[in-house]
């Protein structure tokens, strides 16, 4: 458990420490969410219905940024070789790392939202409901991500290659994130929605950082 | 009287040398390509001939002996694909690598198929080439994960570790295929309740069915004609880097 804890710790640290990266994260999250009204024009009425989908397109995008850093510098400096020889599991190392990851990458666009909120002219309870499924669904992201990453880090491509991969994978996460958002389908819907993207989080976290993890393992001879 | 003590392989053993897949299973491909063959021919003539025009849908249910064969190897490829898998993690057998690599493009190619021939006969029933209907957006994202596949293969240098890792991937695609659809069919009932279109079409009737099941064998057939062939490819072409490789370090030497 010690080892766990300090492999979370020193992700924190190391993301904390490492010039903002986690600033440019939120901002390239709310740049993307502000943009697109000067795609479609600054209609409030069509803002706000497509905002749900809007933040979580930004929010999958932003956290596809942030996972070359995942396995990446690890593999460069020899850490991975160190933990794959470590008393700890790999898996648990991973999963640390996925854990690390949604801290870092994933609960500050949950804090930055409201300004999101505000600007695709989202009512309060509809952003509420966002929190809600964002917090639901951005671990079951970190979970799919962090297989991506474990799946190209021993390749040259791989930062390119890894959303490629992952992309399809998440879509279930897409549609019931912004299921868990629109009252299109009534009230019952939407929490439908919500459980089955808990649920869908859940079976992802826990099972990512073994296929992640067995990923890695035989990927370096 | 003496007893032959010495331990004799088995013919998985046996299969698990290269050299020795080729030599056993080089043999197959000439009547498996005649067989399919044949069953084209015989499937063609009884798609485009032999059978009457549907009712509603006229000449345009032909398509259905191209497009519903291949929808049904998109799905089945995927099986092969992560049946290799785990051949490929649990006993570490060659040829399941080797059947891997070799499944991919031909999964890709025959999901892009059904995609291309299901878009030509909905322009003329459904009036539109696209449709976000479930069955159709699952497919699409089959496809997405066979590119991801391919692309993940070509990504590796050593293809020997390639195929470990490109295993972990097949099968955590093949957990989340089911989970993609479910949520692809709850999504678009969602969103268009009630479809018009039923995919599974009108009830049909003896001279329809029968180009379409032999249509449904020949395609099969074809996969596996082209996926022997694929894999002796693939077998002489590991071949031939290890021998270059090999005639590279000599002559540094």
């Amino acid at each position: 458990m010690s080892g766990f804890l300090s492999v979370l710790s020193r992700e924190i640290r190391l993301s904390l420490r490492g010039g903002g990266e986690i600033l440019t994260l939120v901002l390239f999250f709310v740049i993307v969410g502000a943009v697109v009204p000067f795609a479609v024009g600054p209609d409030k009425a069509l803002l706000a219905r497509i905002a749900p989908g809007i933040v979580w397109i930004a929010a999958f995008l932003a956290m596809l940024l942030g996972l070359e850093k995942l396995f990446g510098p690890d593999r460069a400096d020899g850490t991975l070789a160190l933990y794959r020889l470590a008393d700890i599991p790999l898996s648990a190392v991973v999963a640390a790392k996925v854990m690390a990851h949604w801290l870092t990458a994933a609960l500050p666009l949950i804090l930055a939202s409201p300004a999101l909120a505000l600007l695709l002219a989202m009512d309060g309870e509809t952003f509420w409901r966002t929190v809600l499924s964002l917090l639901l669904g951005t671990p079951a992201l970190a979970g799919f991500g962090a297989i991506g990453a474990a799946v190209t880090v021993a390749t040259r491509r791989g930062s390119l290659l890894a959303p490629i991969l992952i992309a399809p994978l998440s879509v279930p996460v897409l549609i019931f994130g912004v299921g868990a958002i629109s009252a299109s389908g009534g009230p019952d819907q939407a929490q439908a929605a919500a459980l089955l993207l808990a649920a869908l989080s859940l079976m992802v976290v826990v099972l990512s950082p073994f296929a992640a993890a067995l990923a890695i393992d035989w990927g370096e001879d | 009287m003496t007893i032959d003590t010495t331990p004799k392989m088995s013919w998985w053993n046996r299969l698990s040398h290269p050299g020795q897949f080729v030599v056993q299973t080089r043999p197959l491909v000439l009547p498996l390509a005649v067989l399919t063959g044949v069953l084209f021919v015989i499937g063609l003539w009884y798609g485009l001939f032999s059978s009457p025009p549907e009712k509603y849908m006229g000449d345009t249910v032909r398509i259905m002996y191209v497009h519903v064969p291949t929808a049904w190897l998109s799905q089945f490829v995927y099986a092969t694909m992560a049946v290799s898998a785990l051949g490929t993690l649990v006993w570490r057998h060659p040829m399941a690598d080797v059947s891997m690599k070799a499944a991919a493009p031909l999964g890709a190619t025959f999901t892009a198929m059904a995609l291309f021939t299901g878009s030509l006969w909905g322009r003329p029933t459904w009036g539109t080439f696209w449709e976000w209907d479930g069955r159709m957006t699952s497919t699409l994202v089959l496809l997405f994960i066979y590119l991801g596949i391919v692309a993940l293969w070509r990504a590796f240098d050593d293809q020997l570790r390639a195929a470990r890792v490109v295993a972990v991937f097949t099968l955590v695609g093949a957990v989340n295929i089911p989970i993609i659809k479910f949520s692809v069919d709850w999504w678009s009932t969602l969103h268009q309740p009630a479809s018009v279109f039923r995919a599974d079409g009108p009830t049909m009737p003896g001279e329809i069915l029968t180009p379409l099941f032999v249509m449904f064998f020949a395609f099969t057939f074809l996969f596996i004609t082209l996926q022997l062939a694929a894999m002796h490819t693939e077998v002489r072409r590991r071949r031939i880097t290890t021998l270059e490789r090999r005639a590279a370090r000599g002559d540094a030497r």
